[in-house]
């Protein structure tokens, strides 16, 4: 591009500056989530929640037969309040995958030596910011609101004396058990945000004094956690979310959330670069970078389809009781009240974004990137909200105002984390060995 | 694309060739008289081959009760042969299509010999269906062709149709993507030509191609639509073929991971069969300078990584296994690795998901004997993985007066047999025949990736070498 000749890495040092007004707006934003979630949890009766209720007696009997032992101990102890943890918890779930994605994209950038993104690579790896804030959170939530959330950790439920004892999930004490539980929990968390801690620094460092040396120090940190995400992507599938409904079970699970998880992450790549460029920053980022990110968010939302179907499929296929309940469950359970989120998932996370990412110029127009963005952003949130709420609030959820506030909430905390983030290091990482042929992409 | 390269990226030609050093080198075996090591190869393949169609015959004119199989292994050899021979070609496609997308311009030197690999290792799959069939002469059956029996269709609910689909449809499009890619080739050849008779051949496949900008152009159109739709074909095959178990209700089959998890497999097994022949191509073409030690690399980091997700896929279904709290499949598991197939599911193991760790030393996998018995030793296993699921599987009925063992008989042992010896044959008739490294393509990255290129030669490349030609 003749616009980029004059262009010499060493005289671009870019600086986000988190200016006051974004700042107040952002912490707006967390007020009205806040005050949202407010309303939602002192009037329980408000919006789609009095719906709820007005099928739950039919949910009840219903539910009884779709989800066992677990609808009918809600019953007997719902509490309105547990509307708001389990919300922390699927925000919890759905912004750290975000977080977590943005280190998975810098490290396998560097395992395989992608000349292209480096020149936008100082947008994700700031996201993992962000697990400073989930991270606590979440194990807060597993400590003491747990039982909750998780129907294995149900007062009694692996106590054979106990009149609530399911031999089912007392089988699975071994694995299911609050110290193991919590030490997976701790053991991942500290792996990704350790990883991300020393592979910010080696980057920022790469900017002062240059060199190709942190260049190869940060391939062996990406490597490095590329294992640990091969292995830690399962584990907390399997136990933030799979636990939930303790009974069911599915292999594919892990790369099922995995692959949720990645495509989210790629959309809120995307739609950070796209706004910072609309406020004038990253002038070197075109339309060339946009395509190939864009070739990511069409790529990954098939990939995502096609681990959803298989699973979907070979269930259904196989049409063994055990497995088919948590799809029954979702689509005609709970009075059908989790049918809308089941199709939103497949328009939002597949034909949306299949049918606007399919040309070339639409991965190269902004607003196509934007639109696209914004609905696998929401239909992934949908998706793990059909993942999170049938098992933990049944009959009692909804989209309310609690869950509105909730993701408000978390998403202008991202935001902000992330911001706050960015300003730590210039946009564009000046010394790295692949800049110039980033700066020169064009397809 | 950008020419600007990064002074870090490695060498991908190596020895400072010039453009018509790549074309004397290529063209130097199709163009010479068959050598004496080729003659013998391919004479101890036509023998291999023969003695494999006897056996087929044998087992065609017989049936398949010739066959080891029975009442309670019902499938053993003949539908492991076959997923392990697709699985193989899945190598080629992904090198040209999923390598092609992704930019990856050293995929250039391997892909013509990957893509050939795949379409003959895709024919020997096929061979294992055929035999399947009994009554070969038979299986246009298989397709949904309108017909005077009556109720004679095929099943749209069986996975098997959807194979046979996925697999004819996967053949034709690699089938055309390797086609398409040879033609430039083909077309140097012909100019090159010396003899009436070559230039006839290549000259008629080369379809008068002329390397004008716009023929250029349009390959470069037809390269990239149609690795847009091989890349969820390549996907497509081996996913379907893993339905082929994981729609049932055996313990063992019926699990989620099966698609994603076999694909993987795929990859790996056929990037290990991509170098198991280039290790050999290269020594016995000269071709060095083109698949250097950092092509042989990445063809061990691909094999190593997927050998890790299968590694993974395998830990996951052993702890669902344990945690779905399912005893079937919970014995079904313990019984693969402490029954009577003990072996085989340690075979498995120890190939598939623990040698290749070994790559994670840059000795190991730069090390051309090591790289050679790895790619041997992968293949070995994914052949025990299919053994594992298949026959593991069925040899534990439900009643336990079912229970029963698989003993090959030679005619098992013999059609397995075949299938290498038309492999084999197919792919030494290609490396005489037809340039087994893309010249065209070779040439268009050689600008950015050849020692031969002068922001290298700054850094200290072999500008002697250069001047030498």
């Amino acid at each position: 591009m003749a616009g980029h000749s004059h262009f010499s890495p060493a005289n671009v040092e870019e600086h986000f500056e988190f200016t006051s007004d974004t700042r107040k707006k952002l912490m707006v934003a967390m007020v009205v989530g806040a005050v949202l979630l407010g309303i939602g949890v002192l009037f329980p009766g408000g919006g789609e929640h009095e719906a709820a209720h007005a099928v739950a007696g039919h949910a009840a009997e219903h539910g009884a037969e779709l989800t066992g032992g677990a609808v009918s101990h809600h019953e007997t102890s719902w509490n309105p309040l547990n509307r708001l943890w389990v919300n922390l918890w699927l925000n919890g779930v759905y912004f750290s995958g975000i977080a977590v994605i943005g280190m998975f994209f810098v490290a396998l950038q560097y395992l395989t030596k992608s000349g292209w993104s480096s020149v936008v690579k100082r947008v994700p790896e700031a996201f993992p910011r962000f697990l400073f804030f989930t991270a606590p959170l979440m194990i807060l939530l597993f400590i003491f609101k747990g039982d909750v959330i998780f129907h294995w950790m149900h007062h009694g439920i692996m106590d054979p004396a106990n009149e609530h004892y399911d031999k089912i999930i007392a089988g699975k004490k071994g694995y299911l058990n609050f110290n193991f539980f919590l030490i997976r929990m701790v053991l991942i968390f500290g792996a990704w945000i350790t990883l991300w801690t020393v592979m910010r620094k080696k980057s920022i460092e790469e900017d002062l004094i240059g060199g190709n040396e942190n260049f190869f120090k940060m391939v062996r940190i990406g490597t490095g956690f590329i294992v640990a995400m091969g292995i830690s992507a399962s584990l907390s599938a399997w136990d933030w979310v799979m636990s939930i409904d303790t009974h069911w079970f599915s292999t594919m699970f892990g790369w099922y959330m995995f692959a949720s998880w990645h495509v989210s992450g790629i959309a809120t790549i995307i739609l950070t670069i796209v706004l910072l460029k609309e406020q004038g920053y990253m002038k070197y980022v075109n339309e060339n970078h946009l395509h190939d990110l864009g070739k990511l968010m069409f790529a990954f939302s098939i990939f995502w389809t096609y681990v959803w179907f298989a699973q979907f499929l070979l269930i259904y296929y196989a049409n063994m009781a055990e497995e088919t309940i948590y799809f029954l469950e979702r689509w005609e359970g709970h009075g059908g009240i989790y049918k809308a989120s089941e199709i939103l998932n497949i328009f939002l996370n597949f034909f949306f974004p299949f049918l606007i990412m399919m040309t070339r110029d639409a991965k190269r127009t902004t607003i196509f990137l934007k639109i696209c963005c914004a609905f696998v952003l929401v239909g992934h949130y949908f998706d793990f909200y059909q993942m999170i709420m049938p098992g933990t609030v049944g009959p009692h959820g909804g989209f309310g105002f609690i869950e509105f506030g909730t993701l408000i909430l978390f998403a202008s905390g991202f935001i902000y984390a992330v911001a706050t983030e960015l300003t730590k290091a210039s946009l564009v990482a000046k010394n790295h060995p692949f800049l110039e042929e980033a700066l020169h992409h064009d397809i | 694309m950008s020419h600007v390269v990064s002074p870090i990226r490695e060498v991908l030609v190596t020895g400072g060739k010039s453009y018509h050093d790549v074309t004397q080198d290529i063209c130097k075996q199709v163009e010479g008289e068959p050598t004496k090591e080729w003659k013998i190869a391919f004479a101890v393949s036509c023998v291999v081959f023969a003695y494999g169609a006897y056996c087929l015959g044998y087992t065609w004119w017989q049936g398949i009760g010739v066959w080891g199989l029975n009442k309670t292994v019902g499938w053993a050899w003949d539908i492991t042969n076959f997923v392990w021979w697709v699985g193989i070609g899945h190598a080629g496609t992904l090198i040209s299509a999923v390598l092609l997308l992704f930019r990856q311009k050293w995929r250039t030197s391997i892909n013509r010999a990957a893509e050939a690999m795949t379409i003959f290792a895709v024919l020997c799959a096929a061979s294992f269906i055929l035999a399947h069939m009994g009554r070969p002469w038979l299986a246009h059956w298989a397709l949904p062709l309108p017909n005077a029996f009556g109720s004679l269709w095929v099943n749209f609910n069986s996975p098997l149709v959807w194979d046979v689909f996925a697999i004819s449809t996967y053949l034709s499009v690699s089938l055309v993507f390797w086609y398409l890619g040879l033609v430039p080739d083909l077309a140097t050849i012909r100019d090159r030509a010396t003899t009436k008779a070559s230039k006839f051949w290549y000259g008629l496949f080369s379809m008068g191609w002329n390397g004008s900008a716009k023929t250029w152009a349009r390959y470069e159109y037809v390269s990239l639509i149609l690795a847009g739709i091989s890349t969820p074909l390549v996907l497509s095959v081996h996913t379907i073929v893993s339905m082929d178990f994981a729609t049932s209700v055996i313990p063992g089959w019926h699990t989620t991971i099966f698609p994603p998890y076999f694909v993987a497999g795929a990859i790996f097994s056929g990037f290990a069969m991509v170098q198991t022949l280039l290790l050999v191509t290269r020594v016995v073409f000269n071709l060095e300078d083109y698949i250097t030690i950092e092509h042989i690399e990445m063809m061990n980091i691909v094999v190593t990584v997927t050998g890790s997700i299968v590694g993974i896929a395998y830990l996951t279904e052993f702890f669902i296994a344990w945690y779905s709290g399912v005893e079937y499949e919970s014995y079904c598991f313990v019984n693969r690795a402490t029954g009577p197939y003990w072996w085989a599911y340690w075979m498995m193991m120890s190939c598939n998901v623990i040698s290749p760790q070994v790559f994670w030393s840059k000795k190991m996998r730069t090390s051309i004997l090591a790289s050679f018995i790895l790619s041997i030793v992968v293949n070995v296993g994914m052949w025990f993985e299919r053994f594992v699921i298949i026959v593991s599987s069925l040899h534990r009925d439900y009643i336990p007066s079912s229970w029963a063992m698989f003993s090959p008989t030679m005619y098992d042992i013999g059609d397995y047999i075949f299938s290498f010896g038309l492999f084999f044959t197919l792919f030494f008739l290609f490396a005489k025949f037809l340039p087994v490294i893309n010249m065209a393509e070779v040439k268009s990255v050689m600008k950015g990736v050849s020692s031969n290129y002068p922001h290298k030669k700054k850094a200290g490349g072999d500008k002697e070498g250069v001047s030498a030609h």
